[in-house]
């Protein structure tokens, strides 16, 4: 391969109830933050790539946010692909600056959902729904990520338990991140007599929503040596798409993040085993699980399993979502898997304090939107 | 709760298309119709304007005899809209029609506690109050 790409810098804002933020707000919070983080000013930055909002939706958002700013890059691009987004943003950043065409390129999200939308976040989300084919049956975003559940449920691959082992760590994961949405320990008890939502999934195996939001800065390689921080490489990136609603789906048990890991981990030419510390988007506990057992960490029906038995834990045999993830960090639009690029990205500069898994050397963060539609999965290491 | 009764919000209807205006004609006379491919040989939903396996685009309609069997479903116990409000729990599933279509639908005139993967259903068409347009549903096969 030619050039390399590298996060030289990341940020992640406050988050959960912030009402004096706006989705502007927060994108100048998050990408200044990063900029400070890389030792970058504004005018280093050659590329912009933002992705959406629902509070304030715009047609052009990088053009809104440029304006904002003062910015004027050479290339801008907004991308709207729901909770893929972030890995997306890497995935085409890291592409310019191995082209040529950019030296440093900023990546940012956030949006301000709990308190600039409240109760019409949810009826926003149902809006995905197949206006002919799915929005008539009073569709929820929870029920249509349960059908997978309930195949794994059926076959015996997953229960209540192994959901309920997911929840419960990533809150003590959340309760060491200074930052973090929700900290307050809960227990497998508190989980599995939560209310149901969508069955079999019940409230504490549903993320958050949070105001907050996330940048990254991806820059060329070459100029790793004038930054001030510990850069981390991007080494292999992939995705997969496969449908875009979930009665289309190919699979109801595999999706396409069984692909987008095999591309990125045989373009990093590493193994499933090589992952240190995993950053998996998690907007259900179930999602999570079947994630990973798709994506081959985990044979099917072991990954509920290995939940219960504390492998996930930041002590454990694979450490996963160190920060508390989607379902205890918070959860912001596209921010959300930005966090976990962020996170990531500290593991592999052991910056992570009490969270911090030992000798983290390859990272994989992996964003997912749609119904199990749309995956990019990042292997990243230390430079 | 509001001392103004509020008016019942109605359920989001589909809009037909020129693509899709034969499948939801049919729901309104009672037949569930789907396109196969006369290339490939393939059955599709939802209608399109070409084969999403081969991408041809001589498609014939068929019609579902009826019979078909739950691959997944969720007992929603919290509503997206105001509108389905009232209906929970409801059960949302995943319907595979025994000519090899899968759509989603609502499983009807059962207990929600009782549907199972794997289960057999038929095709039923609702009505809904407010609109003239039926929708597509099942419910159990056995009666």
């Amino acid at each position: 391969m030619g050039k390399k790409a590298i996060i030289s810098g990341v940020h992640d804002t406050a988050v959960g109830a912030l009402p004096e933020s706006t989705c502007m707000s927060l994108h100048v919070e998050a990408a200044l933050g990063a900029l400070v983080d890389a030792g970058l000013k504004l005018s280093d930055i050659d590329g912009l790539l933002t992705a959406y909002s629902f509070t304030s939706p715009q047609l052009m958002l990088g053009g809104v946010f440029g304006e904002y700013v003062g910015l004027h890059p050479k290339v801008n691009a907004s991308i709207s692909m729901g909770g893929v987004t972030a890995g997306l943003m890497v995935h085409h950043a890291a592409s310019l600056v191995k082209a040529g065409i950019c030296r440093h390129v900023l990546c940012v999200t956030g949006d301000n959902r709990l308190t600039g939308m409240g109760e019409r976040v949810q009826a926003a989300l149902a809006d995905v729904g197949h206006p002919q084919y799915e929005q008539p049956y009073g569709m929820s975003v929870p029920a249509a990520f349960a059908m997978a559940a309930q195949v794994y449920f059926h076959e015996g691959w997953l229960n209540g338990e192994h959901l309920a082992a997911v929840a419960v760590n990533q809150r003590v994961n959340a309760a060491l991140h200074p930052q973090s949405h929700l900290k307050k320990p809960i227990t497998m008890d508190d989980v599995r007599k939560s209310k149901v939502i969508a069955s079999p999934l019940r409230m504490l195996d549903c993320c958050l929503v949070s105001d907050g939001g996330a940048a990254v800065v991806v820059s060329a390689a070459q100029t790793a040596r004038d930054l001030p921080r510990r850069a981390v490489e991007l080494l292999g990136i992939g995705e997969g798409h496969t449908h875009e609603h979930i009665f289309a789906a190919p699979s109801l048990v595999d999706f396409g993040c069984k692909e987008s890991a095999a591309t990125a981990l045989a373009q990093a030419g590493l193994a499933h085993a090589d992952i240190d510390s995993a950053h998996v988007y998690d907007c259900f506990t179930s999602t999570l699980l079947i994630t990973l057992e798709s994506m081959g960490f985990y044979g099917r029906g072991e990954a509920g399993p290995a939940a219960l038995a504390g492998e996930f834990a930041i002590g454990g045999r694979f450490p996963v979502n160190t920060n508390g993830g989607l379902l205890s960090y918070g959860s912001s639009g596209a921010a959300g898997g930005m966090f976990h690029v962020v996170e990531a990205v500290r593991q592999l500069r052991g910056e992570c304090a009490q969270r911090q898994v030992k000798d983290a050397e390859v990272a994989l963060a992996h964003t997912l939107g749609g119904i199990f539609s749309g995956h990019c999965s990042i292997v990243m290491g230390r430079l | 709760m509001s001392e103004v009764p509020s008016l019942p919000m109605p359920m989001p209807m589909p809009a037909p298309d020129a693509c899709s205006r034969p499948y939801w004609d049919g729901a309104n006379q009672d037949v569930f119709r789907f396109q196969r491919c006369r290339a490939c040989g393939r059955a599709q939903f939802y209608p399109r304007s070409l084969c999403a396996h081969c991408q041809g685009a001589d498609l014939g309609w068929e019609t579902a005899a009826g019979p078909g069997r739950v691959a997944s479903f969720s007992v929603i116990h919290r509503a997206p809209l105001p509108a389905f409000a009232s209906a929970v729990p409801y059960v949302l599933a995943l319907i595979d029609l025994d000519e090899g279509v899968r759509f989603m639908c609502n499983v009807l005139n059962c207990d929600p506690a009782t549907v199972r993967i794997g289960m057999r259903v038929r095709l039923c068409f609702q009505a809904r109050p407010g609109s003239t347009q039926k929708v597509p549903q099942v419910e159990p096969a056995e009666s």
